[in-house]
């Protein structure tokens, strides 16, 4: 393997206008496509923006889309092209854009303060939580969020459809309401508050059609639609369509 | 909200004003198209030879075999089988093909079925075709109103679906029989519905319904160690649920073809013992 000129078209503009424009560039062994942003910026458009951070699939900031896919930059290894290919870099698609390939993820933010956050248990102090790992084991999962704002960027509510952002929280939120609703110490029930009925009549989780596309592209490969929006459906249908488990529950007035 | 003094909403999407201004709706350069159109293509094409044979109202039994769309029979037109599964409640009354009473609950089962409704959304549908391209419909309401809300029943076709798949297994064991009804004996059908039974039940406990009846709906798994055992081999199951859902798909087709082909005389069942 050797070093090789790679084209690029990359977006370049900001909200009143832009388009992609075409750059060659030089490839080496190993690199992954934030490397060949930042060669752009070094040797041929020192002015393009691009956020970055970690450069390690950590920090969730260098998101783009990659020959129109919803990609980490950092996590792209530029092995995973041909050496004829034209790659196409773009800012992400659902969102604002600010400048070249950064947006505006505000829409994110405003939903995470939607989400009703962690209720502690009555009578523990902080410190003394104890829950076994088997109980916990879930919530772990959708704890591996980057919060890249992939999955948000792919989803078609929102992607394809504006007006639904008031509504929809998107995939990332829905997942964050699992993760509380399946915590074994989250004492939200308490106070008043059913995060299983909010996720539906509050966060839009009526909005998914389950297609997947929130687990494609998540970089940590957590099974977003399976084990988060999926039960968390079923958890909607136990409180609003389902009269037997309703009736089962004001018998035994028992929670798992 | 809107009044009538503001101009009206334009629902672009991708095309936003306020996002990048690229022309393409998508730019996606690997063959997306190809995943929604073969699973398009295989439903269809599982649509118009099932719509056939439950109407066709003919050739579904070869003793010992009876074909899993016209099992259990419930009306008094159907085909007496010996030991099988006949059950009129249906009586004189009912005209038409048998299998549509049946037919109902599996087919229930799989049109609102978690993965079904993937595959259907982006085959048929267009509702993402695949992931970042853009989807042709102007609004979308998801599965918040009627009729598709409706998915949410999706549990009790599951609760319908593990009756028939027992009385499937009953029919297979059935299978175990010669042309005369002697047991004991086995031949390629019964093989076929052994497969066949195997998938079907694979694809039904796979549910994700049944993966949240067991045990996904807990909170505390450490107070139910036998309903988290259960909910974990559940969980390996569903992991493989699309596949399941197809191979499924594909045995219960071909075990209903199989005993078309031995009724109607254009295949002899080979005996193995």
């Amino acid at each position: 393997m050797s070093a090789y000129q790679a084209r690029f078209k990359v977006w370049r503009g900001d909200r009143s206008g832009g388009g992609l424009e075409d750059f060659t560039v030089e490839v080496n062994d190993g690199e992954v496509v934030l490397d060949i942003i930042h060669r752009l910026q070094a040797t041929q458009a020192s002015d393009l923006a691009v956020r970055w951070n970690c450069k390690a699939g950590k920090c969730g900031s260098c998101s783009a889309e990659i020959n129109g896919r919803p990609r980490l930059m950092c996590m792209t290894r530029m092995s995973v092209f041909t050496r004829d290919e034209t790659i196409t870099v773009t800012p992400l698609r659902a969102f604002p854009v600010v400048r070249d390939l950064v947006t505006d993820v505000s829409f994110n933010y405003e939903k995470a303060r939607e989400i009703p956050s962690f209720v502690p248990p009555p009578g523990v102090a902080a410190g003394e939580y104890r829950m076994q790992q088997m109980d916990v084991e879930r919530s772990q999962e959708f704890r591996k969020c980057i919060e890249c704002f992939l999955c948000q960027d792919t989803c078609h509510v929102v992607r394809d459809h504006e007006e639904n952002k008031e509504a929809f929280a998107g995939p990332r939120f829905l997942m964050r309401i699992a993760e509380l609703d399946m915590h074994p110490l989250d004492s939200a029930s308490g106070t008043g508050l059913d995060r299983r009925t909010t996720a539906q009549d509050e966060h839009g989780l009526g909005y998914c059609n389950i297609t997947k596309c929130c687990t494609e592209v998540c970089p940590e490969g957590i099974k977003i639609t399976d084990n988060a929006l999926i039960p968390m459906k079923e958890r909607a249908a136990d409180r609003k369509y389902d009269p037997l488990v309703w009736l089962g529950n004001k018998i035994r007035r028992r929670e798992g | 909200m809107a009044t009538g003094t503001e101009p009206p909403q334009v629902h672009k999407g991708v095309h936003e004003a306020t996002r990048a201004a690229i022309g393409p709706r998508h730019l996606r350069t690997d063959r997306w198209w190809l995943a929604p159109a073969l699973t398009a293509a295989g439903l269809l094409a599982f649509i118009v030879y099932s719509t056939w044979r439950a109407f066709a109202n003919a050739d579904y039994y070869a003793a010992p075999y009876v074909s899993p769309f016209y099992s259990p029979c419930l009306a008094e037109n159907c085909e007496p089988m010996r030991s099988g599964p006949n059950w009129e409640i249906f009586g004189s009354w009912w005209g038409l093909s048998p299998a549509l009473l049946i037919l109902i609950f599996p087919l229930g089962f799989r049109l609102t079925c978690y993965y079904y409704r993937k595959a259907y959304y982006r085959g048929f549908w267009a509702s993402p075709p695949a992931c970042a391209v853009a989807e042709p419909h102007k609004k979308y309401s998801g599965e918040t109103r009627f009729p598709l809300i409706m998915q949410n029943i999706h549990r009790y076709f599951f609760y319908a679906a593990v009756p028939v798949a027992g009385i499937l297994t009953y029919d297979t064991v059935l299978a175990f029989r010669d042309e005369h009804y002697e047991w004991g004996h086995m031949g390629l059908g019964t093989l076929v519905f052994l497969v066949n039974i195997v998938l079907i039940w694979a694809y039904t406990i796979s549910c994700h319904s049944c993966r949240h009846i067991i045990g996904g709906r807990l909170r505390h798994f450490s107070k139910h160690p036998v309903r988290y055992r259960l909910w974990g081999w559940v969980g390996k199951l569903n992991a493989r649920h699309m596949q399941l859902a197809w191979a499924s798909l594909f045995s219960v087709a071909l075990a209903d073809l199989y005993v078309y082909l031995v009724a109607s005389g254009a295949f002899d069942d080979p005996r193995l013992f």
